[in-house]
């Protein structure tokens, strides 16, 4: 009788463990699948590696500065492009290379911790609004309706006209404007994955709602946020860049990206390197996440084009 | 139909009315008494006082709100600070400049980007797909404001072609719509390339082909014609956004506009105008959705009331 009890105990185990390996390897294996594919997209690649490139320059941008970023060299003032100064420098002999390199943090700093806390917000009021429905589901909905009813930029100069400028306030205004895609993406996502099988299971296992949302529904849904997180960080820099450039973003004093290109613009006619170094700079890092972000909505669900 | 015609338009109401008591609160949201934010930092206790009169901001804020509305209706923004003017003259007066950047934004961008899109679906796979994607790819990525200080750069100081701001000429219009196009026409082209790949999937398109259909018939009569039905409404979102993106194009360009009047009276805090102009920015963009959507009712039959 203990024989068999005791058989049937290794079998059980036995199983287990099968099941635990053979969920183990398909999940290697469906990543392993989605690097090969992610890995195919040139363009997707080529935009990851220079993400992967601009954090390294926020990281250690200060160090690798040829220059003081704050030095005034009034002997080559507003200078184009030379050997010593590959960017130029500014209205007062700044050498505007080193002022990128240092702007970096700053300037996706900003925009990153502004669609962070905009994705996190979004994300809680969608999910929940998406499991428990009712009204918080109409209050969330209705909400990120009237929001979507500004267009982004006008909702931004709003709420900087309100705050006042400053770049705490733009990453106030790009936060709000961030919260109701996630909001309403998550609660689709949720409503499609609330209906699936398992959810139902753990539902009548008395599991409790908290679990069942962070541990069942949300991974669930985190391959729809992926995508547009990506997406939005590459609108968060260009809203940030334009708040700057009407100048209601950072002082002009600091080295971010568009607070550099909105003071270049009064020297378009004589110094244009001004211009065109903080431009090019953020057209690179927008379109990189963009790329990276096309790649991985492509990868992660071929459907939705 | 005309039921959802009439559900579209009864929506939109509890809407703008949000709209309005959000504009409306504006001034109360700013930080401070409105009274003296209104008069200015350095008013006397007497102007706030005569302030708080003239706006009723004594008053309780729904009586407040009531007379807000009242007076909007008879289209009464109040008094810019700045110049005492009238707020609605002052905004009528710019808008002409605007509404020309947003004409001369809409006149080649939807089109060329539909154009572009739907080539590239047909073609896909090939070279012109590729390189069409990677344009619109770059044209969503470019900051507008950049590309048109870059074409002042080439065009005007340069070369000397076109004029570096003003709508005098018809010369003066090319920078400034080129800015103004530039992100719809991406955007355009990635979703009617999408859209139309999409089309060219359905069963409908298979049969037309198998009857035996000209290919330019199936492309055209069948695929693109239904592939539009979803470019509508980003059409629409997308002029919406146009009136206030010309805030950027006014800016790089010097012209007088609605925008560049939001940045001026945000920057002198002239907050009668500015909530003018957020109120008239913001119905316009609710109603261009609305026109949008019903449009989308009258092109796609198989919309019904639910």
């Amino acid at each position: 009788m203990a024989d068999i009890r005791e058989k049937e105990q290794t079998n059980a185990a036995f199983d287990q463990n099968y099941i635990d390996e053979t969920i183990k390897a398909d999940q290697s294996s469906k990543a392993k699948q989605f690097v090969k594919k992610f890995l195919k997209r040139k363009t997707a690649v080529i935009g990851l590696i220079i993400i992967l490139l601009l954090i390294v320059i926020a990281i250690i941008g200060p160090s690798l500065a040829p220059y003081d970023y704050t030095a005034y060299d009034y002997d080559h003032v507003l200078e184009g492009p030379t050997a010593a100064h590959i960017f130029g420098t500014d209205v007062y002999g700044r050498d505007i290379f080193s002022r990128m390199l240092v702007g970096t943090r700053l300037t996706l700093g900003v925009s990153l911790s502004a669609v962070v806390i905009g994705a996190a917000i979004g994300s809680v009021l969608g999910l929940l609004a998406g499991y428990y429905g009712g009204v918080l589901e109409m209050l969330v909905m209705r909400s990120s309706d009237i929001l979507f009813s500004f267009p982004d930029i006008l909702l931004a100069i709003a709420i900087v006209a309100i705050l006042g400028p400053g770049i705490i306030n733009v990453l106030i205004a790009v936060m709000v404007f961030t919260i109701p895609s996630f909001a309403r993406i998550m609660r689709s996502a949720t409503l499609a994955v609330k209906g699936s099988l398992y959810v139902e299971v753990a539902q009548s296992l008395g599991c409790k709602d908290s679990r069942l949302l962070f541990v069942h529904i949300f991974p669930g849904t985190i391959q729809s946020l992926i995508v547009n997180f990506t997406m939005r960080i590459g609108s968060a820099i260009m809203a940030a860049a334009s708040l700057s450039f009407l100048g209601f973003g950072a002082n002009v004093s600091e080295p971010e990206w568009g607070a550099m290109l909105s003071v270049g613009r009064s020297y378009i006619g004589i110094a244009s390197h001004m211009v065109y170094f903080p431009g090019l700079v953020i057209f690179i890092t927008v379109l990189a996440f963009n790329l990276f972000g096309d790649g991985l909505r492509d990868t992660l669900d071929p459907k939705i084009k | 139909m005309g039921r959802y015609f009439v559900k579209r338009i009864l929506e939109t109401i509890p809407l703008m009315l949000v709209i309005s008591v959000f504009v409306f609160m504006f001034i109360h949201l700013i930080p401070g008494d409105p009274a003296r934010t209104l008069a200015g930092l350095d008013a006397e206790e007497y102007e706030v006082q005569a302030i708080r009169e003239e706006y009723g901001l004594d008053k309780p804020i729904v009586q407040q709100y009531v007379d807000y509305m009242a007076k909007l209706f008879r289209g009464d923004m109040g008094r810019s600070m700045k110049s005492s003017t009238p707020v609605t003259g002052l905004i009528f007066d710019r808008m002409q400049n605007t509404l020309k950047l947003v004409v001369a934004g809409i006149a080649w961008a939807p089109v060329l980007g539909i154009f572009i899109g739907v080539m590239a679906a047909i073609k896909h796979g090939k070279l012109f797909d590729h390189i069409s994607m990677l344009i619109a790819i770059t044209g969503l990525s470019a900051p507008g404001f950049w590309l048109g200080l870059m074409g002042i750069q080439i065009f005007s100081v340069q070369l000397g072609w076109l004029p570096s701001g003003g709508l005098d000429t018809w010369k003066g219009y090319i920078l400034p719509s080129f800015t103004m196009g530039c992100g719809i026409m991406a955007v355009l082209a990635r979703y009617s390339r999408s859209s139309m790949m999409e089309t060219l999937r359905e069963d409908y398109v298979r049969t037309a082909r198998a009857k035996g259909q000209r290919e330019s018939v199936v492309m055209f009569a069948h695929a693109f014609r239904n592939s539009l039905i979803q470019v509508v409404t980003i059409l629409g979102l997308q002029i919406g956004g146009l009136l206030s993106g010309s805030v950027l194009t006014e800016t790089v360009f010097s012209i007088p506009g609605m925008g560049r009047l939001l940045v001026d009276s945000i920057a002198f805090r002239d907050y009668p105008v500015v909530q003018g102009l957020l109120m008239l920015f913001a119905l316009q963009y609710v109603l261009i959705n609305l026109v949008v959507d019903l449009l989308y009712g009258v092109i796609n039959p198989k919309i019904r009331f639910d």
